[in-house]
């Protein structure tokens, strides 16, 4: 008995050293970027242009950037990926076809960063000839997006027991009145959860970026969606590794502010998430 | 009993390649209680879920043979399978309220048909939950959560539910599995109410439940019909031996 205990004893520590490995690395990033760049961050940071060699001034332009490509990202990511993880969760037949479709997301999902950057350079820069663009560099992101998208909503999707598909059948429901009202409203915290995930990683890339939007300097605002912008991560990028002399309390205050908008999108989907869930009854 | 409600013609139906019914012939006639019973695996609620052609949900079957409602065949073509569902109402075996209020779980079929004049809608909510024997228990509460009523009250919740539609044939799969007796006879009082206007069938937990509410008994043998006959006769002077077997216990 004593030794059964002293096990789950040694068992439950052993847990929580696991978690603690998790969690410590994370607090030390954060703690260790809000110390070095809490020096450089200031008003005129956040909403100034940089000048003097970007040695001076603030990311302004940057930030604008990353939350356009955000938002195009988003815009042509969701009504595509929700749209077609309902047509492969709740009407494909399962074929050949569609099994290749899966496959190929799940695919997609493991494909280097790099290698979509180089994908959007070829298809909308040069062959759609948008041109280094926000355009250019949303859609790039879009399609970085859409398998993680896809894959988590598929399985908020098929968490939703197949009763209810059946009862909204028997009260004369045609199939999409059964997705509608009760189908998507249950599934719709997991599929916020995917596209809240893809966003975010959408937000913090720079390869897709790099060679389909990003301006090195651009001290102004785009003006239209076929403008190039500046945009955080490869903001960084640059001022870290292209700028000789380059003052360190400039690039963590660059990589703060990456991660608080990061950090603060990833709270607000949680809220919403949350409030969702607790309407949720089964 | 030459013109049922409901005609089944012949009916033989697979799934995955296995025959789950073999050649049924039966005619449900109107304003009574049938019941389909039988052990497990006899295909009772397989037929029950082919009147309202909730099969089509299902991959991978076969079926052959009519089945005939008013004298129409319900798998033309031309059937427009919401419709149907409509006229054919379906009550579960484990009642599953849609997720929200009593009142949207029972206006939900109203809803989808189109209606939406509120005291039209207000009356259908009333009428259905008197006729489900519930009205009183939740007439206070008809905003709060259907999840909150217990397992008995969501029952007759789910009854209800169907009968918002005014269905000509209400199929009930096994509805008092899951439920204390009082609230059983509940719902067995219900049903007789409900033949008044309504043909129903229903697939009863036990022999002994089938005997209280049948008006015309069917018996099921793994996927056959054994024997089809007016209530009382089929449990106390059974012709079959596999039905004389079933019903004094003898298997089961």
């Amino acid at each position: 008995m004593i030794n059964r205990m002293g096990m789950q004893k040694a068992g439950f520590v052993l847990l929580g050293a696991t978690t603690l490995v998790v969690v410590i690395p994370i607090l030390l990033v954060i703690g260790y970027i809000i110390y070095e760049g809490m020096e450089a961050l200031s008003w005129q940071f956040i909403r100034a242009a940089p000048f003097d060699g970007m040695k001076q001034g603030g990311i302004f332009p940057a930030i604008v950037g990353t939350l356009l490509l955000t938002l195009g990202t988003a815009l042509v990511a969701i009504p595509i990926g929700v749209g077609g993880t309902v047509y492969l969760a709740e009407y494909a037949r399962d074929t050949w076809l569609t099994r290749c479709i899966r496959l190929a997301i799940i695919n997609l999902a493991g494909i280097p960063s790099i290698v979509y950057g180089l994908f959007g350079l070829g298809m909308f820069v040069l062959f759609l000839k948008m041109g280094t663009s926000i355009m250019a560099g949303a859609l790039t992101l879009a399609i970085m997006t859409l398998p993680v998208i896809i894959s988590t909503a598929e399985e908020a999707l098929r968490a939703v027991p197949t009763e209810f598909r059946t009862v909204s059948a028997s009260l004369g429901g045609t199939r999409w009145q059964g997705i509608r009202y009760i189908i998507l409203p249950q599934a719709l915290p997991g599929i916020i959860t995917g596209i809240i995930l893809g966003l975010l990683r959408a937000a913090g890339e720079t390869a897709p970026i790099l060679f389909t939007v990003a301006a090195f300097f651009l001290p102004h605002l785009p003006q239209s969606p076929f403008d190039q912008t500046m945009a955080l991560p490869y903001h960084l990028y640059v001022i870290s590794t292209q700028v000789p002399g380059m003052p360190d309390s400039i690039k963590y205050g660059t990589a703060l502010v990456l991660l608080a908008l990061v950090l603060s999108m990833n709270i607000a989907a949680s809220i919403i998430r949350s409030y969702f869930r607790r309407r949720r009854q089964w | 009993m030459v013109d049922g409600k409901i005609v089944i013609d012949d009916v033989s139906y697979a799934y995955g390649g296995d025959w789950i019914l073999r050649n049924v012939t039966l005619h449900v006639p109107p304003n009574a209680v049938t019941v389909f019973f039988g052990p497990a695996g006899g295909g009772k609620t397989t037929l029950l879920r082919l009147i309202n052609r909730l099969n089509d949900l299902v991959e991978d079957t076969e079926m052959s043979g009519r089945i005939l409602l008013d004298g129409k065949d319900i798998y033309d073509r031309r059937v427009n399978v919401p419709n149907l569902r409509r006229r054919v109402g379906m009550v579960f075996a484990l009642p599953l309220p849609i997720p929200g209020t009593i009142r949207e779980n029972v206006l939900y079929g109203p809803k989808l048909a189109g209606m939406n004049n509120p005291d039209q809608l207000g009356d259908i909510l009333e009428r259905s939950l008197m006729q489900a024997a519930l009205w009183d228990e939740v007439k206070d509460r008809l905003d709060s959560p259907a999840t909150a009523l217990s397992g008995g009250q969501q029952q007759r919740l789910c009854i209800a539910r169907s009968l918002s539609l005014e269905p000509e044939v209400l199929l009930l799969d096994e509805p008092t599995s899951g439920l204390d007796p009082i609230s059983t006879r509940k719902v067995e009082e219900s049903l007789y109410e409900l033949k008044q206007n309504y043909t129903i069938i229903l697939v009863p937990h036990s022999v002994q439940q089938a005997a209280r509410v049948a008006d015309y008994a069917a018996f099921f043998l793994m996927g056959e019909l054994v024997e089809y006959r007016p209530g009382v006769d089929i449990f106390v002077a059974p012709r079959d031996k596999r039905t004389e077997d079933y019903v004094t216990g003898r298997f089961g």
